[in-house]
């Protein structure tokens, strides 16, 4: 087969890939993002110290992460298929994507929002913050350029865990890759998806530290 | 306006128990710039702290504004902080926020509306004269100006009373007295409450007129700072006028230590005792300190002669306090 009779292919499945982990990493955030303020606010030092909570839910967020991706994806076959219908193709994909994604995104940002001086914390109790106000207004404004690059950072892996799951029937670049280029050596072919993953996380990367470098004031 | 009763705290430092406070009762008048001084590790920032309960003492109750602190609950407590300022060594700025936003921020918290927030930070940017750096962030302020942010943000919402905590420590000595110059103004402006903590005596010098001196979490003094210095036998007396050395002393005469304060200051009463009775004075040290607007002195001297009793009791009835040492 000829290169150019692939373009439109490589294009479908660059664009499948970016929904995929585009979506997985806005779910991502959303449930992450929670889960490590929650991290932070219950740590033994924290605003609401809850030492057996905070250890629960490490221990949880620990073992999810010891969980290998490709155990998780058939792990979590039947509840794809209960909450969106399939196990197959890339909308189902989202939903491990999402779970292996959490509890990561949920340690980069309890290390991120720990990076914020005590002194500020206190400054904020001092002037009657209730803990909402802590955290809205101090805690994430402040960690801010961090985020970013926890949400790069995440977006990156998860580009690199949708190629697994493409190798299952999930879609995208990565699943190209192996079925074209691995398994019926069309080694054009797996060169070109490896060459416009990397320029997906090159771009990534880059537009990660940019956004971070403009938030930061200081 | 803030009184602490017998207030202590201790720290568990792994299985040994540090006393922080030890059974401290302190009060602190309306309007009083009150001073709390003593070495790193004396337990001062513990006492201003548990003030508005960033931390909890364990024993003693604690009044501000006729409002028992201890006793409220959190919401209660986050109510009552609104009415505190605090401002601090490492003046606590968010980073990501401007001048004017921090300034803001306790406004945001006490549930202002935007235009009276922006018309708020305007008239406290002009008091802490920091209105052409209202779009900085803090990154691009010197200490001084953050320090004058902090100042701002502290009293956005009227409190009446300002918990400084080292808020000098971190600066130059100039700015620390522009600082200070600030700090006295705002007090006799409008009528603020200071309590500062310190490890700086000139901080205490130009600006409180109460002070405590705490050492190992003991209150060891506190009061007027007129009134301490002019007892001879005070820390801060000693603090400010360090006593002579033993060796120098002449066994056969009488030591004394004469204090004047303000008026007294300023006239030649030793002379006249020495004219008008038959004693001989041997000055051993002496040395006058600014403290706020007056100045006190204080003369050690070695006394010989006949009419010593006498001469003393003229130097007191002039108002000049005299501490006989031996």
């Amino acid at each position: 087969m000829n290169i150019g009779d692939w373009l439109p292919r490589l294009w479908q499945e660059s664009l499948t890939t970016i929904y995929m982990v585009g979506v997985s990493t806005l779910f991502t955030v959303l449930f992450g993002l929670p889960l490590g303020v929650l991290l932070i606010l219950t740590d033994e030092n924290g605003l609401i110290p809850r030492p057996g909570l905070n250890r629960v839910l490490s221990f949880i967020v620990n073992l999810a992460r010891s969980i290998p991706f490709i155990i998780l994806l058939v792990l979590l076959i039947p509840f794809t298929r209960a909450l969106v219908g399939t196990s197959i193709g890339p909308t189902a994909t989202i939903v491990p994507l999402t779970l292996a994604a959490v509890p990561f995104f949920g340690r980069v940002v309890e290390s991120t929002l720990r990076e914020v001086p005590r002194g500020l914390i206190e400054a904020a109790q001092s002037m009657g913050s209730s803990i909402w106000q802590t955290v809205s207004k101090v805690l994430i404004p402040e960690s801010m350029p961090g985020l970013i690059l926890g949400v790069a950072l995440t977006f990156i892996s998860l580009v690199g865990y949708s190629a697994m799951a493409g190798a299952v029937g999930g879609g995208g670049l990565g699943g190209l890759a192996i079925r074209y280029g691995y398994i019926r050596y069309e080694t054009e072919v797996m060169l070109i998806t490896v060459v416009l993953l990397l320029i997906l996380v090159q771009g990534v990367q880059w537009l990660g530290d940019r956004l971070a470098a403009r938030v930061s004031k200081k | 306006m803030i009184k602490l009763e017998n207030v202590s705290k201790s720290f568990f430092d792994g299985k040994l128990s540090v006393h922080a406070l030890h059974d401290v009762s302190l009060e602190v008048g309306t309007g009083q710039i009150y001073g709390v001084v003593g070495t790193s590790g004396a337990g001062k920032s513990t006492l201003i702290r548990c003030v508005n309960r960033l931390e909890i003492p364990e024993r003693g109750r604690i009044w501000v504004d006729g409002q028992e602190i201890t006793a409220l609950d959190a919401a209660a407590l986050r109510k009552a902080r609104q009415g505190m300022g605090m401002i601090f060594q490492q003046f606590n700025l968010l980073s990501q926020r401007t001048s004017a936003e921090n300034i803001a921020y306790p406004l945001e918290i006490a549930g202002f509306s935007k235009t009276e927030r922006e018309a708020r930070v305007k008239e406290l940017l002009n008091l802490v004269s920091l209105e052409d750096k209202a779009n900085s962030y803090p990154a691009q302020l010197s200490g001084g100006q953050k320090q004058r942010v902090g100042i701002a943000r502290a009293l956005a919402n009227h409190p009446k009373i300002l918990l400084s905590d080292e808020a000098t420590s971190a600066l130059d000595p100039a700015t620390t007295d522009s600082i200070l110059e600030l700090l006295l103004d705002l007090n006799q402006k409008l009528g603020l409450t200071i309590l500062l903590i310190t490890h700086q005596m000139d901080v205490v010098k130009k600006v409180c007129d109460h002070v405590a001196i705490l050492e190992n979490g003991y209150l060891q003094e506190s009061g007027a700072i007129f009134d301490l210095i002019a007892e001879p036998q005070s820390r801060l007396s000693k603090a400010f006028f360090p006593p002579i050395q033993e060796s120098l002393l002449d066994p056969e005469a009488i030591q004394a230590a004469i204090t004047f304060i303000g008026d007294a200051a300023d006239e030649p009463i030793l002379a006249s005792m020495m004219r008008k009775f038959e004693v001989d004075v041997n000055f051993l040290g002496g040395n006058i300190q600014q403290i706020g607007k007056r100045r006190v002195g204080q003369l050690q001297v070695e006394l010989k002669g006949k009419q010593i009793a006498e001469s003393l009791s003229f130097l007191q009835e002039r108002g000049l306090r005299v501490e006989v040492k031996k």
